[in-house]
């Protein structure tokens, strides 16, 4: 079965060296403008947090009669304004494609080839923004987010950049799921099932998690699924499936 | 998907590979971190590389959508941007960028840069006959203050050398002339239409203040203050438009498949171009910073730092500064293509 028919608009196929394509989730408008309206806060606070920290610090370190316009500018103007105009290229440049607001919604630029982009990149899809904030609070850009195929924006386009979804998962969480049900007698699928709910125990609401783990048991076990399923409570429940990933969590 | 005996065994020998792919995500991690690796670190790299493309083929298959596949996909999407990234070297992109690809995008704008110099002259010479026949139609193209500073016989230049130290006023020029260059080439972008109105209308401010520094016999001196650094300026000007409308032209006459993909192909050919732009305007806001704004510089020093600055942004724009440079580099390549032969 070819497992990457049905790819939706959403997902870009790239063709790699290995002849194994990769696939990128192409983040939409939303993930866009929620990573945008984060990095535009932390800008304005650390470009005003700057500005207004030298001007209590300044009067402190220069007497009135030794700084001047000169200093005023120097020292707390332009820095401020190097860090609101200069956030964005130096941190994606920087960290690989990321800034805070992107880590934080999950989002990161590549090159539409799937790799890292170049500073050279960065650059240019930074410079068209005087393009996509055009006329005022990025409308054009985000409606040619809206229009466009993969939902880039101007400069997007003009760089040959994507803003993907940074789908991280760590190795931890890959665990031995498979091999743990393989020895219990279940399929990888059903240890994966037991293994989200054990994650997601804490955050269930106890009638739902107790719910939700007899019904899981009950097909795993039709046996306890009758009687002996209705007698458990909830920490026998959760020893009971955590039973079936052999103690891994 | 029928769970063969295959798919089973399958799915127990990805279940073993686990502690290899944590091996080799620990090796993305230093990677990312940018630390220097040793050329055996970087072919383990691109050895793991081909070990997560051949189980995630595997997982995609008889794990859709496990964890593991996620997992997979997304070490897999790591090692492929670190591999694929180009290879990086300041010094030589730098060296070619002044050398080979600004000329060669200069020869490719000519067409471009004849129209957008036309439409520079014609919009000066319009803006002048407007004040001129006209003389209330200066308040279009100067402020009120800066209208009454004429009219009294002064320029409004000639306060700024006392008031304002030159390396803040350099510094200020050079970002604003860096500033509007990016937006007019930038503006391109709306079929060619943002740049030709930039353009035409710095011509025509140009040409009006010009006409009306002349009705009060303040024009000489007036072209005393930009004969320094205005040709790099307007020369860079025109640059600028030129690549911006290569933008327009890509996007009214699309030579790729789309005009998304023809319009990416004009930004990769005329972008470079304009970190040569910033440079020579960098240059021109240092001349008018220091220069143009203190009085002390008579009128043929002014004339021949102008002179000399335009012949030099002409020479590096169309390549004649690095001619023998190139030379070497083109019988090298040929050489190179005669060994290769």
């Amino acid at each position: 079965m070819d497992t990457l028919a049905g790819l939706d608009d959403a997902r870009l196929r790239v063709d790699s060296v290995t002849g194994v394509p990769l696939e990128l989730s192409v983040a939409g408008p939303g993930g866009r403008s929620f990573a945008f309206i984060i990095d535009f806060h932390i800008r304005v606070l650390a470009a005003l947090t700057w500005y207004f920290g030298g001007m209590l610090l300044v009067p402190l370190v220069f007497d009135g009669s030794t700084y001047g316009p000169a200093i005023m500018l120097w020292a707390l103007q332009v820095p401020a304004a190097l860090i609101y105009l200069l956030y964005h290229p130096v941190l994606e440049i920087v960290m690989a494609g990321r800034t805070p607001g992107k880590r934080i919604a999950g989002v990161r630029i590549v090159t539409t080839d799937g790799s890292v982009p170049g500073a050279g990149s960065i650059l240019l899809r930074n410079v068209f923004r005087y393009v996509d904030g055009l006329p005022a609070l990025y409308v054009v850009g985000l409606v040619t987010s809206v229009v466009s195929a993969r939902n880039q924006r101007i400069g997007d386009i003009a760089a040959r950049t994507l803003l993907i979804y940074d789908e991280a998962s760590k190795g931890d969480d890959v665990g031995d799921v498979s091999s743990a049900g393989a020895a219990r007698g279940i399929s990888t699928a059903q240890a994966e099932l037991v293994q989200d709910l054990v994650d997601r125990w804490p955050t269930l609401d106890v009638d739902d998690r107790l719910d939700l783990a007899r019904r899981l048991l009950a097909r795993l076990d039709p046996d306890r699924g009758g009687a002996q399923g209705a007698m458990l409570n909830d920490d026998n429940a959760l020893r009971a499936l955590q039973g079936y990933l052999g103690g891994l969590r | 998907m029928s769970d063969t005996a295959t798919d089973a065994g399958l799915r127990s020998w990805l279940g073993r590979r686990v502690d290899t792919w944590k091996s080799i995500e620990a090796q993305l991690e230093a990677f990312s971190r940018g630390r220097k690796q040793s050329v055996d670190d970087v072919n383990s790299l691109v050895d793991g590389y081909r070990t997560l493309a051949r189980d995630l083929s595997i997982a995609r298959r008889v794990l859709p959508g496990s964890r593991a596949t996620r997992f997979l996909e997304s070490c897999y999407r790591r090692a492929h941007g670190l591999i694929a990234r180009p290879a990086y070297s300041l010094v030589a992109d730098l060296l070619r960028l002044f050398v080979v690809d600004v000329p060669a995008t200069t020869r490719q704008l000519a067409p471009y840069l004849a129209a957008v110099a036309s439409l520079f002259v014609l919009s000066g010479a319009a803006g002048a006959w407007l004040v001129s026949t006209y003389p209330e139609l200066v308040t279009l193209f100067a402020s009120e203050s800066m209208i009454a500073t004429v009219e009294s016989g002064k320029l409004w230049t000639d306060s700024l050398f006392n008031v304002v130290p030159s390396s803040i006023a350099s510094g200020g020029i050079i970002a604003n002339n860096i500033s509007v260059t990016l937006f007019a080439y930038c503006v391109g972008v709306i079929f060619g239409l943002g740049t030709f109105y930039i353009v035409a209308t710095n011509g025509l401010m140009i040409g009006g203040i010009f006409a009306f520094t002349h009705q009060h016999e303040l024009s000489f001196r007036l072209f005393e203050f930009v004969v320094a650094h205005g040709p790099v300026e307007l020369t860079t000007i025109c640059f600028a438009g030129a690549a911006g409308m290569l933008l327009g032209e890509s996007l009214i006459r699309p030579r790729g498949a789309t005009r998304a993909e023809s319009f990416s192909a004009a930004v990769s050919r005329t972008s470079r171009y304009i970190i040569f732009c910033a440079v020579l305007l960098l240059g021109a806001g240092i001349i008018e910073g220091f220069v143009s704004l203190d009085p002390s510089y008579p009128f043929a020093s002014r004339a021949v730092i102008g002179g000399a600055s335009l012949f030099i942004a002409v020479a590096a724009a169309t390549g004649i500064l690095y001619r023998s440079r190139a030379q070497a580099a083109g019988r090298q390549t040929r050489r190179r293509a005669r060994i290769r032969s």
